[in-house]
């Protein structure tokens, strides 16, 4: 490390403003939103002062106390102690405080000072504050605090430029370090009101619109009808506004995978070409429009504030399948992904709830589902409208994800039973105030999920699928065979053994074998069902209808069951792995849920059956 | 000034000020991070809204702040209520 590197952490309270502020400061793209425990691992960055020195900056998680009650806080307080592996304590910190908060936030900057460390205080958040009528006397709060003290707004371009200014200039001294015990703390509280009287006055403890819309959104009759509403509308809208548009690219797809084959020679790479990239990718691309309409409603949701919210009004509810509101946040994300939603995980406090919800996190239905179920439902589910403005196929759409939803019910109150530590689990949880989301910042994050998706699709996806090709393509009939050329490939007696473990439960060989590469994206699923039914000569028409043509209602809905309860990708075994430290872990959370998948899929197909 | 009574006891908007946070075990950690939260003697407290099952959790309102507590934990903190 070079002398003129300033190693910089960011710390403060949970949801203070620290990543906005980082990401303002390196021009990083990290993830904000506005509920505490964002940001649950260490970050880094870099950028260069005006002065041409560079500065490292380090993003931690936020914390309340150093009395780490989590493993994210546990984080920052290792960092800031210089006992995180394989790093220094930081040069300088930037204690991060809201403006609109003081009397929380200025507690822990008190905490931070006694470290003995030079300190620079940002009051982020002075947009707020100033529309709210919080005056506070910065030059009096830096006198009596002893440490240089900035006004920040950290999501306004420019918001930033006092505090670069200070952290670019001489260094502060640091205050002398002071033992941490009982007794001091309750003078912590002491010196805040002391110094809160001296230097700001509130003409309202809260907004006055957090209060209006918090009478309605935690009514205990209105607020769960609002919840309830806020759900169904996501998964109308993915299918009303989704779907016309993957039509759109799914047929253009075809379209243009048919002129482009007609140009090619007949032969292996025409049906690679044809087939493979724009029967099997496309296929899958068609539902980049459903995906981005799922992050549309999760990133405003995530900045407007409301999910503390349902936590709260669902806090009952979870713990009576042995989680806690805490985890409504790590499980939504997981609708997304599960990954980032066990990651998230690392905000809840009770070890015992954070594996409860690491378990049940990938039940919920993450997006790689959605190609999934958006080509089985439009297979099979008419287009009907009940009560003449529900369209049928999204209240299906809405059950399955219900059936995730109600399965990790199951599964949270059976765990709840076996565990035999039944002590107490805290709640402790801090509702944000509300606000609106910016546009630019919906609209970055909606490109860079799209960004992430197209990734996959080029990368693993397309890999896969081209594996697909081949081994649905070779080897070749030999001379004098009957049946379709498919039957004598390698795919074709991969899945016909496969079928022994699957037939049961309505799968017919072609699905049965599409399960591997779903293994490790589950978007693969679809476009191994293209590949295959294509090479097979079967999908005319396209995969839609090939299917509906080839499968009866029972195994579609076996099938749909299927991904609702299947085993969690390789990726997020992987995660659960890292996560809980554990191979046991992994094990059972693999374990159960191809039980589950199973015996519901069983179920579910042999009812059909005997109905239809 | 009537006697303290505890913070899960309290109606719903009713004024009040935080007595102390009272241990509800030896070293027990959620009553050390009530405390770290502000619930400490002389804090203006109220219950802002209450969860729709068994009216648990509580939204309790310290300072500028809203805090979700079960009722198990606002348990532990006892309040004093102005006289009327
Ligand atoms: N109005 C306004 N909003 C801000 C400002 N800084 C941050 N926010 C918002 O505050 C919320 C929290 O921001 P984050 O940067 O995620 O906060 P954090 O401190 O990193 O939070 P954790 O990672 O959970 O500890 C987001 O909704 C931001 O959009 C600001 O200066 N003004
Ligand atoms: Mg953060």
């Amino acid at each position: 490390m070079s002398a003129s590197t300033l190693r910089i952490a960011l710390v403060g309270n949970p949801n203070c403003g620290k990543t906005a502020l980082f990401n303002q400061l390196t021009g990083g793209r990290q993830k904000v939103a506005n509920y505490a425990g964002v940001t649950v691992e260490r970050k880094e960055g870099r950028f260069t002062a005006p002065s041409g020195r560079v500065l490292q900056i380090l993003d931690l998680p936020g914390t309340y106390s150093f009395d780490a009650a989590s493993p994210d806080e546990q984080i920052t307080r290792d960092v800031l102690e210089g006992n995180y592996p394989g790093e220094a304590a930081p040069d300088l910190i930037i204690c991060v405080a809201d403006a609109t908060n003081l009397r929380l936030h200025l507690r822990f900057v008190l905490e931070v000072k006694r470290l003995g460390r030079p300190v620079v205080l940002a009051l982020n958040m002075m947009d707020t504050a100033r529309r709210r009528g919080i005056v506070i006397d910065v030059p009096e709060l830096q006198r009596r605090l002893g440490v240089p003290v900035v006004e920040t707004v950290a999501v306004k371009r420019g918001g930033a430029q006092a505090l670069i200014e200070r952290v670019d200039g001489e260094m502060p001294t640091a205050a002398p370090v002071q033992p941490d015990d009982a007794d001091s703390r309750t003078d912590l509280h002491a010196q805040v009101r002391e110094l809160l009287t001296a230097t700001v006055t509130m003409p309202r403890a809260t907004a006055e619109i957090d209060d209006a819309l918090d009478r309605w959104a935690l009514h205990p009759v209105f607020g769960l009808a609002i919840l309830a509403a806020v759900m169904f509308l996501v998964f109308q809208a993915v299918y009303a506004a989704g779907k016309p548009m993957s039509d759109l690219i799914g047929g253009g797809f075809g379209w243009l995978g048919e002129h482009v084959a007609a140009l090619m020679p007949a032969g292996p790479l025409q049906s690679l070409v044809a087939n493979g990239l724009f029967g099997g990718l496309g296929t899958v691309l068609g539902f980049l429009p459903e995906i981005l309409v799922l992050f549309l409603f999760i990133l405003t949701l995530e900045e407007s504030g409301y999910l503390p919210r349902a936590a709260f009004l669902l806090d009952r509810l979870m713990l009576s399948v042995g989680l806690t509101g805490r985890s409504f946040i790590p499980l939504l994300s997981s609708f997304a992904c599960a990954i980032p939603g066990i990651m998230g995980t690392r905000s809840i406090q009770d070890p015992r709830d954070r594996l409860a919800t690491i378990l049940i996190a990938p039940l919920m239905t993450c997006s790689a589902r959605l190609p999934v179920y958006a080509l089985l439902i439009g297979a099979f589910i008419p287009i009907r409208y009940v009560f003449g403005v529900f369209n049928l196929q999204g209240i299906v759409l809405f059950s399955l994800y219900l059936v995730g939803i109600l399965g990790a019910m199951a599964v949270g109150w059976v765990m709840k039973r076996v565990r035999r530590d039944k002590s107490e689990h805290a709640l402790l949880m801090e509702l944000p105030s509300y606000r609106m989301p910016k546009l630019r910042d919906v609209a970055i994050g909606l490109y860079e999920r799209g960004a992430i998706f197209l990734k996959r699709l080029t990368g693993v996806i397309l890999g896969l699928t081209v594996l697909m090709w081949f081994i649905s393509t070779f080897p070749s009939p030999p001379a004098g065979a009957t049946g379709p050329a498919i039957n004598y490939s390698f795919a074709g007696y991969i899945g016909r053994g496969l079928q022994y473990i699957f037939a049961p439960i309505g799968f017919n060989w072609q699905i049965s074998l599409a399960l591997i590469p779903a293994f490790a994206a589950r978007e693969t699923a679809v476009a191994a069902l293209a590949t295959v039914y294509l090479v097979g000569g079967e999908a005319a028409g396209g995969l839609g209808h090939a299917l509906a043509g080839q499968i009866s209602l029972a195994s579609a809905l076996s099938l749909l069951v299927w991904f609702a309860y299947a085993p969690q990708c390789m990726s997020t075994l992987a995660v659960i792995r890292r996560e809980t430290n554990s191979w046991r872990n992994v094990a059972i959370s693999f374990g159960y849920m191809f039980g589950m998948a199973y015996a519901a899929s069983f179920i579910v197909y042999q009812v059909t059956r005997m109905l239809t | 000034m009537k006697p303290p009574v505890r913070l899960s006891e309290l109606p719903k908007g009713a004024p009040a000020v935080v007595d102390r946070v009272h241990d509800a075990h030896a070293a027990d950690p959620i009553a050390q991070r009530l405390r770290d939260l502000g619930f400490v003697d002389g804090e203006p407290v109220r219950v802002v809204a209450v969860g729709p099952l068994g009216a648990d959790p509580l939204l309790i309102q310290i300072g500028s702040t809203r805090f979700a507590l079960r009722r198990s934990e606002a348990q532990r903190v006892t309040v004093r209520q102005e006289a009327a």
